[in-house]
């Protein structure tokens, strides 16, 4: 192993999974995914634990985000696109057509790549996704809105300027804001596709400790082509490639012995 | 290099050049001189007469009031009943429609009534609405302007919504954000400013439009509001007072013609104002 | 942790009860709201099938008591009741086609002008200038035409212009007096006024949108910029300075009020550019208030169909081609 390799290892390895009880909470089944007549997804399987931080690695084109996608059903809003399997979360199969997707997306939140804040004040930006389930008064409001911007590790920066354009923040503090909006709603699993990409080295550090903290009361899924930070925030990692699931386990163990030559050539930097 | 070709290529080019600085010199001629004369026509004429006067019969003094109140009555009803209709159309075109052959169809037939000649326009209400009833009246009027907002509001709906990211959809979808919600709260908030100024550039194109009122609205010499009879409008005013041989008829018609081109430069000063910070931001 | 992460497990539960009910009130409101934009753009579709159908009909006695004798008469006789729409035909034909010869290359040459030549400071004042023409009401060209520039070509073009040509042969009839200052040639110039616009606009968006590279190579091999706006940029924006064209053209053939004014409404074709003549806008603008009797109005109302029909094809085709250059760029 080479030294790259060799530092990553010792990075996961401070990662070592407290023996705990393992829940599923979305178990993905056989699952083929179509962009027209091309398949992007071929017969992948793979659990995602309750509480857990899973990522998904692998080069350009693997498929990873096209996976994550299919979890809240995003591919939904393009026709051309469709999955094939089952993919079961707390019982019921997301891939159901007669499931209310509305309500899977409410328990399964997405944070996505390019920060995108909705055209209004901070302020609005939080409370538009509490509004839509629930009648508050405007103190129980307040008070969930500084809650969510507090678990974004925003509110302090934010707590004067409430009424100030989403827009109008940084980079970083836009994704901050984003990933706040997302468990205002109170979700159950968060999606995270390449959250960090767009973002300078200190936002990054920000938003994956933010990241560890949350694992606490939810259950993550990250994509991420950056390999120290899948070392560094995730329990478990699913190295993926061309469509299909290379490899599934501890984090630890796909970066210091992965069993299959392709991991191994890709953490090692072989190709990528 | 042979010097007598390059010479004549030099020639060439020196005589393009200053034959398109003389083309954009006499287009601008053109604007200055068109402006000019409204403006020295019409703004001797400008007082507060023409704005609390009804119009005279010949050789009387008055002012333009029934004519202006005509316009702006009309005008706002096209913009109610038209607008909604282009913007839902347009919003079914970019939103929930998007690669369907029904509208690739309705943008193709949307721009033909974009451009279409608007006196067809009118016969075409005067047909539907006026036969039938048995007299022009001011909502055949307001009817027919309606039909000419329409394809406008459709066009720029369309291709504003068009211009918001998917990301941003994405991003409403999932926190579990309904399709038409997200449409009304978040795909419109961004689209705002360019949906305004379409609503700007419709108001200033069915402003100055003339030969469609002819056949359904008429014209009305006296103050009406009564959307059953015939209503003054500007345009038709000036249409009526300009051909008439009496002088203070074409003054008038002068002062309501610059009436009418300051509003619409107004307007269209005002959309490029807010296309600009549009695009600042 | 097994502890909390039930905990959360039980007020998710209910919660996610709550929202089932939230959600389903919601989705009645999003398929009435999706029919309801469906249907509206279904309703531009019923506009125009309406403005064709209303057409058709109103003209229909016209349409049973001429045949296609209409449009080769040439006589137009309300009293009589006998009607030939060649003139007013010929009328928009001329009008639209001297407008275009006239502003098309002026439109292009202030196109190239706002894309080579001008310096960057003036090119957004300018280019609205431009685009000011295009906002300016017709009816405004109308009396501007009538009042001012009639006058002014009666006085001081017509008179010359008839006495060089006298003895020409051809141009004498093309520019015979005597000198009304309204007729065809004013009307076509005023339509050449309000048509350039569209066309610089037009011209100018493509020619911008010509891929710098494909520029900066002609220019590297010492091409002057008369040569590579000739020989470059025009060819790769040809389709969609036809379209451009078009548009334009579409424009001139439905044009009312300025024509209105100053076409002279006349009933007959003449040899001379001079000579006052009629298009079907100013025919039906001018006379549909007062007709009297169903085949007068339906005499019309077949002219406007037969307007709508021309630039039906000409918008046709001009879409056609602007679609073709966008995707070219894209």
């Amino acid at each position: 192993m080479n030294v790259a390799a060799a530092k990553l290892a010792s990075v996961a390895a401070s990662h070592l999974m407290e023996g705990s009880v393992q829940r599923e909470k979305i178990a993905i089944r056989n699952l083929n995914f179509y962009y027209g007549e091309s398949k992007a997804l071929k017969g992948v399987s793979l659990p995602l634990y309750a509480n857990k931080a899973t990522a998904f690695i692998g080069p350009s084109g693997c498929g990873k985000s096209t996976l994550l996608r299919v979890l809240n059903r995003m591919y939904d809003l393009y026709p051309g696109q469709r999955a094939e399997g089952q993919v079961l979360f707390e019982g019921t199969d997301i891939l159901d057509p007669g499931l209310d997707l509305n309500l899977l997306r409410a328990r399964i939140g997405m944070v996505f790549q390019k920060p995108t804040p909705f055209p209004m004040s901070i302020y609005e930006n939080i409370a538009f996704g509490i509004r839509l389930y629930e009648k508050l008064p405007k103190s129980e409001l307040d008070g969930r809105v500084e809650q969510a911007l507090q678990r974004g590790a925003l509110w302090s920066e934010v707590k004067d300027k409430l009424s100030a354009n989403g827009l109008s923040l940084s980079g970083g503090q836009q994704q901050r804001l984003c990933i706040a909006r997302t468990v205002a709603v109170r979700p159950e699993v968060i999606l995270f596709d390449e959250p960090c990409s767009a973002l300078d080295p200190i936002s990054t550090a920000k938003i994956e400790e933010l990241i560890d903290e949350l694992k606490v009361d939810y259950t993550i899924v990250i994509v991420t082509h950056n390999m120290q930070q899948a070392a560094r925030v995730s329990e478990k990692t699913a190295f993926m490639y061309l469509g299909e699931l290379i490899e599934f386990d501890d984090t630890n163990k796909i970066f210091t012995s992965p069993n299959d030559r392709r991991t191994q050539d890709y953490i090692t930097g072989r190709f990528g | 290099m042979d010097a007598s070709l390059y010479a004549s290529r030099r020639r060439r080019n020196v005589f393009a050049a200053v034959a398109s600085y003389a083309a954009t010199f006499v287009g601008l001629i053109w604007l200055a001189l068109v402006l000019g004369v409204l403006f020295w026509h019409g703004f001797g004429g400008l007082s507060l007469r023409v704005f609390t006067e009804m119009t005279p019969p010949p050789g009387a003094a008055g002012g333009l009031l029934n004519a202006i109140v005509g316009s702006l009555i009309m005008t706002t009803l096209a913009l109610l009943i038209g607008a909604p209709i282009g913007i839902l159309a347009g919003t079914y075109m970019a939103e929930y429609g998007r690669h369907t052959h029904l509208t690739s169809l309705v943008r193709f037939i949307n721009d033909i009534l974009l451009s279409a000649p608007s006196i067809v326009v009118g016969l075409f209400i005067y047909y539907v609405m006026v036969r039938p009833m048995g007299h022009f009246s001011g909502i055949a009027g307001a009817v027919v302007l309606s039909v000419l907002v329409v394809p406008v509001m459709v066009r720029t709906t369309e291709d504003m919504l068009t211009l918001v990211p998917d990301t941003l959809r994405e991003a409403a979808a999932s926190i579990g954000l309904p399709r038409s919600l997200m449409i009304r709260q978040i795909a419109y908030r961004a689209a705002k400013s360019g949906i305004i100024t379409g609503l700007l550039l419709a108001i200033a194109r069915i402003s100055g439009e003339t030969a469609p009122l002819l056949f359904t609205a008429l014209n009305n010499q006296f103050y009406s509001t009564n959307l059953n009879s015939p209503m003054a409008s500007l345009p038709s005013v000036i249409f009526q007072f300009a051909l008439s041989p009496y002088k203070d008829w074409q003054d008038l018609a002068w002062t309501g013609a610059l009436i009418i081109t300051l509003a619409v430069l107004a307007m269209s000063i005002i959309a490029r104002s807010l296309a600009g910070t549009r695009k600042a931001s | 942790m097994v502890d909390v992460t039930w905990q959360e497990a039980e007020v998710g539960v209910q919660d996610v009860a709550e929202r089932a009910k939230v959600l389903n009130r919601l989705r009645i409101g999003d398929v009435v709201f999706h029919r309801i934009t469906k249907t509206a753009a279904v309703f531009v579709l019923v506009v125009l099938g309406g403005v064709i159908v209303s057409l058709f009909l109103g003209a229909l006695p016209a349409l049973q008591e001429f045949g296609f004798g209409f449009l080769t008469a040439q006589s137009w006789n309300p009293v009589t009741e006998k009607f030939g729409a060649l003139a007013p035909i010929y009328g928009t034909v001329i009008t639209s086609l001297i407008a275009m010869l006239i502003a098309v290359p002026f439109g292009l040459m202030i196109a190239m002008f706002l894309t080579e030549l001008c310096p960057m400071w003036l090119r957004r004042p300018i280019g609205i200038a431009i685009e000011l023409l295009a906002g300016i009401p017709s009816i405004i060209y109308g009396i501007w035409g009538l009042f001012v520039f009639a006058p002014f070509i009666q006085q001081y073009v017509q008179p010359p212009v008839i006495a060089a040509f006298e003895n020409v042969p051809v141009l004498s009839t093309l520019f015979a007096g005597p000198p009304f200052g309204i007729g065809i040639l004013t009307a076509s110039l005023i339509l050449a006024i309000m048509v350039l616009p569209f066309v610089t606009s037009i011209s100018r968006d493509v020619f911008d949108a010509v891929p710098p590279v494909l520029k900066e190579a002609a220019y590297g091999l010492g091409w002057t910029q008369w040569e590579v706006w000739r020989y470059v940029v025009l060819p790769f924006t040809r389709v969609g300075v036809i379209g451009g064209v078009m548009l334009g053209l579409g424009r001139a053939l439905g044009e009312t009020m300025a024509v209105t004014f100053v076409i002279g409404n006349a009933h007959k074709i003449s040899g001379s550019l001079f000579a006052p003549g009629t298009t079907i806008s100013a025919t039906i603008a001018n006379e549909f208030t007062e007709a009297v009797g169903d085949l007068y109005t339906s005499s019309l109302i077949e002219l406007g169909l037969i307007l709508f029909f021309i630039t039906f094809v000409v918008l046709a085709i001009a879409r056609y081609l602007l679609l073709r250059i966008n995707q070219r760029i894209a």
